[in-house]
């Protein structure tokens, strides 16, 4: 059974290398110019006519923080009230939520998109961010509600004692007991509002609305003929950085949420 | 007072459920019963948009691509992923490293991974096209059917296999070493603990794993709107590229409510199918 080790050492080191391999290359060639090594390619992917502008990177951030917080907030509290409350139609509401997961949102979106334009949000960063919080919900509360019910009951009943209202228990003795829960699902939340394509290219119309990743596609979309690919890679080290980042520090929360095996595909 | 209080934390999410998730559900079946343009009022005209789906060329191409597709990706993306995972299921020095290698691409988004490979299977920019594998200026991505298929492919695999495995990873770990050395004790071989412990055990993980792959493969877009823009000639067009040009170049809401609907409901169905097979052999 036990396979020889440097058997296992040359498989495993070949296959990591062709794995980290497009990563490494596009680095380099972002950085890799016609005259040697610059910045050239990150300048002409922030001034072109079709690049991308400091406005779509913080489209992207406010995307982001707007669909983070939006997450946190709701999955917080429907997590409290489906692990810790009993009330008419819980389970039914439960199960609606998690049915979120069985309706893939590219089938749905065209009519979220006429939804949209009746609340006046179409074209809008809000109504986008609303759109992507509800898709972060079945993972989300399902995450939470675990949370707090692994939680001993205990806790919050000597914090009731000592007078603390209903709220105030959740805010001041449950969260920080959950707050492992909580990173894992902001940190889902901001991974893939960061890096949503779909939903932005049909909810968004205008170019000054569009977040990063829609202006760095659009560069390939856009084009008839030359592809400035330089900078498209450019592009992708500006997308893929913040990403990796987050995902060095925060290695523990990411592994927890895909051993809880409810993530999108 | 629980009660009330329960209901009262329950409903920012049953606002949202209702408001985003079910009336879209709704209005995309009503919406299919229309003629609905982008701009202007809607017009009742069903079963138009359905009846008219069986005429609709590049809808039988797509649908008969995405399929096929689906079958190549679900078969591949399996037997790479329980590789890697069977590769790095024990603890051993450098096993940590090797996860994380395999898993990293997991990190980037899928449309800058499809981005990423569109510069490097590029004849441009690309390593290969340096290198001299590819000739002169017929790109991988769109030079032939074939080629922009095999472009698409070779980029799941590379952004999905570390997905894949770490879930495959937690449902071999789950398996508990008593039964494997009890096996081993009465003399089984090591293919015999794969076939009979193993793949058995891991039955319930496997078809989540399996499920995922179908129905993600069945919507595909990104790497194909983004990587071989469909081409060429349309060989690699998906069924939700359709539902996008109908409704975004066609400006024909209807009809994209219409593909949308039947396609929610073959996954609808493909889904269901799973959950029973899965239900009815871990019983």
């Amino acid at each position: 059974m036990r396979r020889s080790s440097w058997g296992f050492h040359l498989t495993g080191a070949s296959l990591a290398i062709l794995f980290l391999l497009p990563l490494l290359w596009s680095g380099w060639a972002s950085v890799h110019t016609e005259t040697g090594f610059g910045t050239e390619n990150y300048q002409r992917l922030f001034t072109s006519a079709s690049g991308i502008s400091p406005r779509h990177i913080l489209n992207s951030v406010l995307v982001s923080a707007l669909t983070v917080g939006g997450t946190l907030l709701v999955s917080t509290l429907g997590g409290y009230a489906f692990g810790r409350f009993r009330f008419p139609g819980r389970d039914l509401l439960f199960l609606l939520t998690l049915a979120i997961l069985m309706v893939p949102y590219a089938t749905i979106l065209i009519a979220l998109y006429v939804l949209l334009g009746w609340f006046g949000l179409q074209d809008s960063l809000i109504g986008l961010s609303v759109v992507l919080v509800v898709f972060q919900l079945p993972f989300a509360t399902f995450m939470m509600r675990n949370s707090f019910a692994a939680v001993p009951v205990e806790l919050e009943e000597s914090a009731r004692v000592d007078g603390c209202s209903s709220f105030g228990t959740l805010v001041r003795i449950m969260l920080p007991v959950v707050r492992p829960g909580l990173l894992t699902v902001g940190l889902f939340a901001f991974l893939s509002s960061w890096s949503e394509f779909f939903a932005p290219l049909i909810l968004l119309n205008s170019t000054e609305k569009f977040t990063a990743t829609l202006a760095v596609v659009n560069m390939r979309t856009a084009s008839h003929g030359s592809i400035d690919y330089a900078a498209l890679e450019a592009g992708v080290v500006v997308m893929a950085v913040p990403c990796l980042l987050l995902f060095a520090v925060l290695q523990r929360s990411y592994v927890r949420g895909f051993a809880s095996g409810a993530v999108k595909g | 007072m629980s009660r009330l209080a329960g209901v009262l934390y329950a409903t920012p999410t049953a606002v949202l459920v209702g408001v985003f998730f079910l009336v879209p559900l709704g209005l995309l079946g009503w919406m299919s019963l229309h003629r609905w343009p982008l701009l202007g009022k809607p017009v009742f005209n069903a079963p138009t948009n359905y009846t008219a789906l069986a005429d609709d060329e590049l809808l039988g191409t797509a649908a008969w691509f995405t399929l096929k597709y689906t079958v190549i990706i679900t078969v591949l993306l399996f037997a790479v992923a329980f590789g890697l995972a069977l590769l790095v299921q024990h603890r051993r020095p450098g096993v940590g490293f090797y996860r994380t290698a395999f898993f990293l691409p997991t990190v980037l988004g899928f449309a800058s991974a499809s981005l990423l490979f569109l510069g490097l299977l590029s004849n441009e920019i690309g390593p290969l096209a340096r290198l001299g594998l590819v000739a002169g200026d017929v790109s991988l991505t769109s030079g032939s059917p074939g080629s922009a298929l095999g472009s698409a492919v070779l980029l799941v695999l590379w952004r999905f296999a570390g997905f894949n495995m770490l879930i495959l990873l937690t449902g071999l770990q789950a398996i508990p070493v008593e039964v494997y050395e009890a096996a081993r004790i009465d003399g089984a071989s090591g293919w015999q603990l794969f076939r009979r412990i193993t793949i058995p055990l891991m039955r319930p993980t496997i078809a989540l794993v399996l499920t995922m792959m179908t129905t993600g493969s069945l919507l595909a877009f990104d790497q194909f709107f983004i990587l071989t823009r469909g081409g060429p000639d349309n060989s690699t067009t998906s069924l939700v590229m359709v539902i996008y040009r109908e409704a975004f170049v066609r400006l024909d809401l209807g009809s994209a409510a219409a593909i949308s609907v039947v396609l929610l409901a073959v996954l609808l169905v493909v889904s269901a199918v799973q959950l029973r097979v899965l239900r009815r052999r871990s019983t």
